[in-house]
This record gives C-alpha cells, sequence and structure tokens, in this order.
C-alpha cells in the first residue's frame, strides 16, 4: 500500500500545483502510516530528485517522449500500470487541467472512487482499524463554486483525490528523491497537439498567488496602466470582470467568474468591480479580497476583507507608490 | 454525422445556498433551476452550429435526472437540439451518472460527445471524462474552439497559461468552455418545435455509485471588512504586508 502522486509537467518544468499534490500526498501517506511516491510522464529538465523537498520518497518516472503532450487515454493507462506496480491505494492529482483531464478517466479504468476538488486532507477518524482505507475515507470538496463545501466518502478500495490547487502548502524540506524509470507500455497518442501559444511574460492567471483585477469602473483599456504596474510591482498575475472582457477592453483569458476562470489566490485585489454573484463565484475561494470602489453599497464589500471607498484613479497610484517604497523601489 | 451533447439542470446562478435534512440535502424551496450554463451555451450551441454548416447533422440531447429535469431538456430542445433521452434517475455520484450516459452512448454510435466544462453546483469536471474512458474514446477537455474537417476535429484546448491546438480522428468526446460559441436565446419557432420533438425516458442501467455525500456545510461567514480612508492608500498596504502578511 502506498499514496501515488501523479506530478504533472510543462515544457519538462513541474508545475507549482503539482508541489502542493506532492505536499498533500506526503502528509496523507504520514496520516495513514505509509510511504508517498510520484509519477512524472514524459521528457523532463528539472531535478527530480528534489521533489523529495515536499516529502516523497520515490519518483517514477516514464522518460518517454510520446508523453510529452497529454493524451488523457494514454496517460491514464500508464498511470494505472503504474498504480498496479506499486500498490497504491490512492491517488493523488492536482484538480488542474490535466488532472481534471485524466483524474476521471483513471477513476473508471480502476473503478476507483473519486473526490474532483478536494479542500483538505481526508478525515479517517470512522475508518476501520483493518481496513484504514477501506470505509471511513471522507474528503472535504468545493461545491456550488465555492459557495459551500461537501463531505464526500469515498466507497471503494483504491481512492483518487484531485486537490484543488493553492488550497494546500508546499512544504519544502530538505529530502532527496530517488529517481526510477518505469517502463510500462506507451500507447501511441490519437491527441496530436500541433501548436502550443503561450502568453508569454506573465505570470498565469491559473497559478498565480496574487491577482490585481480590474472592471468597468476604470472607464476604458487606456486606463489599465496603473492596473498593470500594481500587477507588475507585487509579481501579481492581471485579471477583470466579463463587462470588461466583453467590451474589448481586456482579452478574454484574463476574465475571471462563473463563466471565465476561476482562481483561489491568497490575495484578489478588485478595483472598479462592483462584485455581482456571478464575479464572486469565480474569485471567492481567494484567502484575502481587497475592494476598491467608490461606491460604499457595492456588493463587494460584503465579500471582502479590506476595502477602501475612494476613486481608482486616486487610491491606485498611492497605493503603487506604497509598494515601491515596501519593495525599496525608488 | 451524430453528436451527443450532455445536459444537466443546475439551480440559477443567483439561487441562495442552502441545506436541510441535517445538512444532508441541498434546499431546493424556491430555487429556479436552469440548463447548466457551460452546457448550453457552449457544448449546445456549437452542436446547433455545426449543424447549421452540415444539415446532415443529428444532435440527440441527453440528461440523467428525474421528471423535473423536463422543462430544462424540453429548453434545450427548442435551442435547437433533434431529440432528447432521460435516463429515469437522481444521482449525485459522476461515475454513475456517466456510466448512464455511456449506456445510451453504445447504443447511439456517436460520432461526437459534448458535455459543459463542468457543472456549476456538483464542480466535477469529470463527467465528460469518465464517458470517454467507459466508451474507450480520445478525450479533449476544457476546449475554446472546435472545427471539423472531414473526420478529423481541430480542437483548441486551455493550457496553463495560453492554449494548446490538437489534432484529432472521430470519434472523441470533448468538454466545452468559453470560447467554443456566443451564447443564444431560444425563438418562438423553437419554443414550438420543441413541444413536438422526441422526449424518450428510459430506465436506468443497474450501476453501483462509488461515492456518497456524508454531509454539507457553509463557509465560515466572513468578519468583515476592515475599511481603510481613501486619504492614506499606504495604510492598506501596510496591512496587507504585516497583518494579512500576503505581500
Ligand atoms: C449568467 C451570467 C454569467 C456571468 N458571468 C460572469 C463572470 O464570469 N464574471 C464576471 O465578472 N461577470 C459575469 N457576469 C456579469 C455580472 O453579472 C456583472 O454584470 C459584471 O461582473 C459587472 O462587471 P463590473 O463589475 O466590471 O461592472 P459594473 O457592474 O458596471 O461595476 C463597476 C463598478 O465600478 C465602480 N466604479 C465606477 N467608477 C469608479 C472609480 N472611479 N473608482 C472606483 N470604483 C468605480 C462602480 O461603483 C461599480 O461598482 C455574468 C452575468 C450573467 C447573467
Ligand atoms: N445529470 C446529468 N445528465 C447529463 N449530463 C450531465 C449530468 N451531470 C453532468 N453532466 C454533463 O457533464 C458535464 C460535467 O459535469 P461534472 O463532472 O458534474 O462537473 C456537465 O457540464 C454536463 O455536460
Amino acid at each position: 500500500m502506498s499514496v501515488l502522486i501523479f506530478v504533472d509537467q510543462a515544457d519538462g518544468h513541474i508545475k507549482k500545483s503539482s508541489l502542493e499534490a506532492l505536499t498533500y500526498g506526503a502528509e496523507l501517506a504520514a496520516q495513514l502510516g505509509t510511504s508517498a511516491e510520484g509519477i512524472v510522464l514524459g521528457e523532463v529538465k528539472d531535478d527530480l530528485s528534489a521533489l523529495g523537498k515536499q516529502g516523497v520518497k520515490k519518483i517514477h518516472h516514464v522518460n518517454n517522449s510520446a508523453l510529452n503532450h497529454l493524451d488523457a487515454q494514454v496517460y491514464t493507462k500508464v498511470i494505472a500500470e503504474a498504480v498496479a506496480a506499486t500498490g497504491a491505494k490512492v491517488v493523488v492529482f492536482s484538480h488542474n487541467l490535466s488532472g481534471k483531464a485524466i483524474a476521471p478517466r483513471l477513476s473508471v479504468k480502476l473503478k476507483a472512487a473519486m473526490v474532483a476538488g478536494a479542500v483538505g486532507l481526508p478525515n479517517t477518524s470512522n475508518a476501520r482499524p483493518d481496513d484504514p482505507v477501506g470505509r471511513g475515507f471522507v474528503v472535504k470538496k468545493n461545491v456550488f463554486s465555492g459557495k459551500a463545501f461537501a463531505n464526500l466518502s469515498l466507497n471503494t478500495d483504491i481512492k483518487i483525490i484531485s486537490l484543488n490547487p493553492n488550497s494546500f502548502h508546499i512544504t519544502n524540506g530538505d529530502g532527496v528523491a530517488e529517481v526510477a524509470p518505469l517502463s510500462v507500455t506507451v500507447d501511441a497518442p490519437k491527441v496530436i497537439v500541433t501548436a502550443v501559444n503561450k502568453v508569454t511574460g506573465e505570470v498565469p492567471l491559473s497559478e498565480a498567488e496574487l491577482v490585481v483585477s480590474a472592471g468597468r469602473g476604470l472607464k476604458g483599456p487606456e486606463n489599465w496602466g496603473m492596473i498593470e504596474e500594481m500587477a507588475h510591482l507585487l509579481h501579481a498575475a492581471t485579471a477583470c470582470s466579463r463587462a470588461v472582457a466583453d467590451a474589448g477592453w481586456r482579452p478574454h483569458h484574463e476574465h475571471v467568474g462563473q463563466t471565465g476562470l476561476a482562481i483561489a489566490p491568497n490575495l484578489y485585489i478588485a478595483i472598479g468591480i462592483s462584485g455581482a454573484i456571478q464575479h464572486l463565484a469565480g474569485v471567492n475561494r481567494s484567502k484575502v479580497i481587497v475592494v476598491i470602489n467608490k461606491d460604499p453599497e457595492a456588493p463587494f464589500f460584503k465579500a471582502a476583507d479590506y476595502g477602501i471607498v475612494g476613486d481608482a484613479f486616486e487610491v491606485v497610484p498611492k497605493m503603487n507608490a506604497a509598494i515601491k517604497k515596501l519593495k525599496g523601489i525608488a | 454525422m451524430k453528436i451527443l451533447v450532455c445536459i444537466s439542470k443546475t439551480p440559477d446562478t443567483t439561487a441562495k445556498i442552502a441545506f436541510t435534512d441535517n445538512n444532508t440535502k441541498f434546499a431546493q424551496d424556491g430555487v429556479q433551476w436552469i440548463i447548466n450554463p457551460y452546457d448550453e451555451w457552449y457544448a449546445l450551441v456549437r452542436a446547433i452550429e455545426l449543424k447549421e454548416k452540415d444539415a446532415a447533422t443529428a444532435i440527440h440531447l441527453i440528461t440523467v435526472g428525474a421528471a423535473d429535469a423536463e422543462p430544462i431538456i424540453r429548453k434545450a430542445l427548442a435551442l435547437g437540439g433533434d431529440e432528447a433521452i432521460r435516463v429515469n434517475a437522481d444521482s449525485h455520484d459522476s461515475f454513475y451518472i456517466a456510466s448512464q450516459i455511456a449506456e445510451v452512448a453504445k447504443q447511439g454510435g456517436y460520432d461526437l460527445v459534448f458535455t459543459g466544462k463542468e457543472t456549476i453546483d456538483y464542480n466535477g469536471s469529470s463527467i465528460g471524462g469518465m464517458v470517454a474512458e467507459l466508451l474507450d474514446l480520445p478525450y479533449v477537455s476544457l476546449a475554446t474552439k472546435f472545427e471539423l474537417n472531414g473526420t478529423t476535429a481541430t480542437i483548441t484546448r486551455e493550457i496553463e497559461g495560453g492554449e494548446e491546438v490538437c489534432e484529432v480522428s472521430l470519434p472523441v468526446a470533448v468538454s466545452c468552455q468559453k470560447g467554443m460559441a456566443e451564447a443564444r436565446i431560444p425563438n418562438m419557432r423553437g419554443i414550438m418545435a420543441a413541444r413536438t420533438k422526441p422526449l424518450k425516458v428510459v430506465e436506468p442501467a443497474a450501476v453501483d455509485a462509488l461515492t456518497s455525500v456524508v454531509s454539507f456545510e457553509l463557509p465560515p461567514a466572513k468578519a468583515g471588512v476592515k475599511l481603510v480612508s481613501p486619504d492614506t492608500p499606504e495604510e492598506l498596504v501596510r496591512l496587507l504586508h504585516e497583518e494579512a502578511k500576503v505581500i
């Protein structure tokens, strides 16, 4: 028995969301009295033994260029073989873009109960002593787009947990993982990637810890300079309301909310956004929410931790100056 | 060309979220039900667009739900589906729902299976992938664009910080999100036509659910906003640094 963590890479680099999944898997293994191992698919550039820092003892590496791009069908078969080879009872994914593609398929292939979007470690206090991962394995997940949680019982022998990004810390210990090549059958992919278009030079919104976002209160696209400056000073990603994306002021990939991206950064700064329920649905899992709005009645203040009732055109430049001072930028 | 579009019923986005029966059931009183936005705006409308280009296309809709899902499936028919199938079962277990969809899909011989990106109530993002595995089909998730060239689909999908274009031969299962299509509203002709379109009810296959909901809970209420004067924004920066420790 062990906990197996799927470690996701893009372009040969391990994703931050996978470091969260590794830490989670290692802490889960400790809770269950077993060990945690990771699995990496495709060619990598990063040093995989460094993943020991997150507490895993061993990394299985399927070093095959046919796995450089995601084909969920092919990946699932490989991971299923690794589960059989390692005798894993719990498989952990990040509920990121790849996890959403692979974990459900693996759930079917292994007939393993799955929780999508877990926000914490399982509660195993009702487990039978002879069968710690049998019954009584309850995991909390997000439901109703961040407005509630469900405690889900996973009722099969093997279990799959897909962890919500940015809902678990990353440990940085001094462990070194043993890297072992794993040889399994790798089918030819049927989904052939023909182009990758990255928005370069920016912090990707889905992975960002800090997000500066603005809405229709900014009056027009020409006024985003101060928003971009704040994001740059904080190493934050920029986001916007749907109204702004629909108006063509900002690109659509920046739009957060129920119909856009759902994010859960440590800090979300909302400037000139009213806080409509559909907007909140995408951001209410942020740890700290700051609202800057000239209308004291703006609904966003009800969801905020900090706020300023004021004109963004006066407040934001002053904040930027204060951030520069804080960071020692003249 | 035969397309199967998976349609689910969700509470309206503005619905109040509350629970009854000792926090084990969603409180349905006064809740307005809608077609899950991703299923309607992106999966269904893209299927309709494909049919507009190639009239030989048939669009079948499927929902796994009790009789109270019928107004939702009729609305989807009004938007443009040709016929609908309701599997008469009420479950929140993704594997159970996916298995019911796969049973129907096996008999239909579909070239394309479209789902939404996720349901806005259970937020699984799971059912599309499960159906694909049950049918042994390739799966492209979180698609933002979909083009068809004979029997080859060119699909754009979201990746961290960008997008990826891929090609795959039909049949394929696709989960759809923003970018796939623009939302439409049903017109009177569609609404009238929907009344006479076939809506078949089938009984569920015997499948065991793999999960069960033990309880629901609401997040702890926020402590309330701490307001800083607009004259001293530097105080807000200080609080974010020293108190909240996020910058
Ligand atoms: C089904 C559905 C789905 C939707 N999905 C989404 C979604 O995913 N994401 C989303 O964002 N929206 C979504 N919407 C739209 C949403 O309901 C709102 O219309 C939208 O979020 C409003 O954008 P906004 O806050 O930028 O604009 P507004 O509502 O116009 O608000 C502008 C705010 O700026 C403030 N303001 C004005 N001038 C200043 C100033 N000088 N300084 C400071 N503040 C100022 C105003 O007081 C106001 O509060 C959806 C709507 C529907 C019906
Ligand atoms: N009860 C259902 N009946 C038919 N399709 C469904 C049902 N539930 C979910 N789906 C489809 O599966 C997608 C993903 O759902 P989920 O995995 O629950 O987030 C939805 O967008 C729908 O297209």
